[in-house]
């Protein structure tokens, strides 16, 4: 419903079919939609991609420029994520500096990206302790229905995979394709009641009491965890929950890696 | 990324044969595409490709003003928010309104204030979202082209679209539609907006150096895009509302498994008017 | 399905539907002896009156309009009613079908509630009022509620109810449909499932030609799944 409080009479609705194994939308439990990649979609980056999973949309764009590293990584290129939830993706986001919830988001996107070290960043070194490769992963929601986490990991990871550096127009060499080394796939899954889903709408989202997202490499590794919401997970949910996003990450890792 | 760097100085914009860098005549139009309905949360939406601009816009409303104090209590009010992505230009814009977007926003909300029928809609907010993706001059246009799809997909009811284009001066010529490498290097710059079932100017800005005569003839210029831009605005709008029921059976979610027994119907429904209540 | 292509012309806003000896009617404004569209929508002319059928808009709500609303604040002698529109539709106490004390509100109806309830008033600047003292007035419970756009609500109830009257018959599931664009339907979950998708067809298609025959034959291709090869 369009309201932000899920109504009561849908949270029985909702957990009545999930306690049969069923969502509203017609998938399983563990089931995520469908995930839509379209890389180098905005020309004036050096890599984008626009994600769709169901009905969330996210343009992610690449920007490149030249500066210095950071102190304590002197050899290294500088990785920086952010978010916009622009208003028109939601009547519920507003105009205005970044909310904890996007800050949060960029910062777990960023995570999964930076620990699965997908990006060799010592590649990205021009001369150490001087210049580095800095590079900017501008991430823009413009249609909200569900599972942000997630699918901004993809139009991010989409779009890294889609990045040329632009070494010609900064008088540094040829142009090269950004240096991917590992695939990491972000999964989300929310506790309703009693129930794990994989992959919530938005109105699971709106009636979850925990979330977790996790994101592995193609090794099954884990890379990254955020736990978010104030309720609780048991121990044996929280591995249920490993071990489903080792394998639905395994069925969306070849979408993202194909061009 | 072809950037301006590439244009050594003194070349021209435009050549003895009357083509300029792009290929086009003074009069040309850069090729445009619009495509209305693509978003799902929005009341109204579209999306629009011009020359080397990708410009998406949205529409909330007529929905509650807020903060209260805004409020109008005998009309709508029309606000636009113009923001560019930082991916949309080469040289990364930071996050937020700088005051280039400030402004903008203001001169697009005061052109649709003009057509949209507020007096329907006491104390309520029609909200316009103009998000620029990719950027090649003429943003403004192009949001403002797109927005009028997205306020008609909305719903909101107005007097008549409203299409945008712009004309400027190369190279001492008058020419329609300036791309990135024009507007840097030409004269001058002259965005317009039009009502155009009445001709009404709704929007008008100018900067650069133009005579009487030139403006006049950009002006001229502009009018005829504008109403070529109108037909493509009609078109997305009638293309939108005509998917065949094929294509909608196709999109419909599956079905949940049919239950192990025969269904009974379900019991009437509970009258808990006792005084217990809930 | 025959006609399933057929379309009625579309006109959008500032489009001329009409000249002098046609009435303006709503959807359309006048202007010079002219008559135009006022939003976007199929133009119809019935007696002399021209008017335009809206593809798309927000909820406005109208004297005597049945909605399902849901609770979303209350006060010691009112809720406040979430009812899709821009407008906050507040419920007084009076109006309830239960004799409520002050400040005993949420005894009746708490916060997240779904009630079906009746518009008692719309003023000039549209403030909304509204009542659950007629007679199909109810807090609802269990089933579920669907959104469709508030446009297409003539279109799922159809002449004299025969659309909705036929998705009931056929589903065997109890459905409200409210004038806000809000539809509750109650039955088990496979029936309630093959409703809402007969509904969102009516929505994507509201103006197709043959579109009974589609949403029947929808239905019953559905309930032959179901039944399987068992004879009938």
């Amino acid at each position: 419903m369009s309201g932000e409080i899920v109504s009561e009479l849908m949270r029985a609705h909702v957990y009545r079919l999930a306690s049969t194994g069923q969502r509203v939308d017609g998938r399983v439990l563990d089931e995520p939609r469908k995930v839509v990649v379209q890389r180098s979609f905005v020309k004036t980056a050096e890599g984008s991609a626009r994600a769709k999973l169901g009905n969330t949309d996210i343009l992610v764009g690449i920007k490149m420029s030249v500066g210095e590293p950071y102190p304590d990584t002197p050899n290294t290129g500088v990785l920086s994520t952010s978010v916009e939830l622009i208003p028109m993706a939601s009547p519920t986001f507003e105009a205005g500096p970044p909310r904890p919830d996007s800050i949060e988001l960029a910062r777990v996107v960023d995570r999964g990206i930076r620990e699965s070290k997908m990006v060799n960043m010592e590649k990205l070194c021009i001369t150490p302790k001087e210049k580095v490769w800095i590079m900017f992963i501008d991430i823009h929601v413009l249609d909200y229905d569900g599972n942000l986490f997630d699918a901004c990991s993809y139009g991010a990871v989409a779009a890294l995979a889609s990045t040329v550096v632009p070494a010609k127009h900064h008088s540094l060499g040829e142009d090269f394709a950004l240096p991917i080394e590992h695939w990491p796939v972000s999964v989300t899954t929310a506790k309703i009641k009693d129930i794990l889903v994989v992959d919530p709408s938005l109105d699971e989202e709106r009636m979850a009491d925990a979330r977790i997202t996790v994101t592995t490499d193609e090794n099954g590794d884990i890379r990254a965890m955020q736990k978010g919401l104030s309720g609780s997970f048991s121990y044996d949910e929280v591995k249920r929950i490993i071990e489903t996003a080792q394998r639905v990450g395994r069925g969306i890792r070849p979408v993202l890696r194909s061009s | 990324m072809e950037d301006i760097e590439h244009i050594e100085k003194g070349m021209k914009l435009i050549n003895a044969d009357g083509r300029r860098l792009d290929g086009r005549k003074a009069d040309e139009l850069r090729p445009v595409r619009i495509e209305a309905g693509v978003l799902r949360r929005a009341d109204g939406s579209a999306y629009i490709e011009w020359g080397g601009n990708k410009v998406l816009a949205a529409v909330y409303g007529p929905r509650e003003a807020h903060p209260r104090h805004l409020q109008d209590p005998a009309r709508a009010l029309v606000q636009c928010r113009y923001n560019m992505a930082p991916f949309s230009v080469s040289d990364r814009k930071r996050p937020g309104p700088d005051r280039r977007s400030v402004e903008i926003s203001k001169v697009i909300s005061e052109a649709f204030s003009a057509v949209v029928f507020k007096e329907q809609f006491p104390r309520t907010s029609v909200d316009i979202f103009i998000e620029v993706l990719q950027a090649d001059a003429g943003t403004r246009c192009a949001g403002l082209t797109a927005a009028s799809v997205a306020l008609a997909d909305a719903g909101v009811p107005m007097r008549d679209l409203v299409a945008s284009c712009a004309s400027g001066k190369i190279d001492g010529i008058v020419c329609v539609d300036l791309n990135k490498e024009e507007d840097n290097f030409g004269d001058a710059d002259c965005p317009m907006a039009i009502v155009p079932r009445t001709g009404e100017i709704v929007l008008l800005q100018m900067d650069g150096h133009l005579t009487y005569d030139e403006f006049q003839k950009a002006m001229e210029m502009s009018i005829g895009a504008t109403h070529r831009l109108y037909e493509l605005q009609r078109d997305a709008l009638r293309r939108r509302y005509s998917t065949t029921l094929e294509d909608i059976l196709k999109e419909a979610p599956p079905l949940p498994p049919p239950p192990m027994q025969e269904s009974e119907l379900p019991p009437p429904p509970e009258d808990d008017f006792g005084p217990e209540g809930i | 399905m025959q006609g399933s292509g057929s379309l009625r012309p579309i006109v959008i806003p500032g489009e001329a539907v009409g000249g002098p000896g046609l009435k303006p009617g709503p959807g359309t404004y006048s202007e010079g002896g002219q008559l135009f569209a006022a939003h976007l929508g199929i133009r119809d002319e019935h007696d002399g009156l021209v008017s335009v059928i809206p593809l798309n808009g927000r909820y406005i709500p109208q004297r005597g309009d049945a909605v399902i609303g849901e609770v979303t604040d209350l006060g010691a002698s009112h809720w406040l009613v979430d009812i899709n529109s821009p407008y906050p539709a507040p419920l007084h106490a009076t109006e309830s079908p239960w004799r409520v004390e002050f400040g005993d509100t949420s005894r009746y109806l708490k916060v997240g509630d779904v009630i079906m309830a009746h518009v008692l008033s719309v003023d000039e600047i549209k403030r909304v009022q509204l009542t659950m003292q007629e007679h199909e007035a109810r807090r609802l419970n269990g089933g579920m509620v669907m959104e469709i756009s508030p446009t297409k609500v003539p279109r799922v109830i159809g002449k004299q109810g025969s659309m909705i009257t036929l998705i009931k018959d056929l589903t065997h599931c109890q459905i409200y449909v409210g004038q806000n664009g809000r539809i509750w339907l109650d039955g088990n979950d496979r029936d309630t499932a093959v409703a809402a998708r007969a509904i969102r067809l009516i929505e994507e298609r509201a103006q197709a030609i043959g579109l009974t025959e589609a949403v029947r034959e929808l239905i019953e291709r559905a309930e032959r799944e179901t039944r399987g090869p068992r004879p009938s």
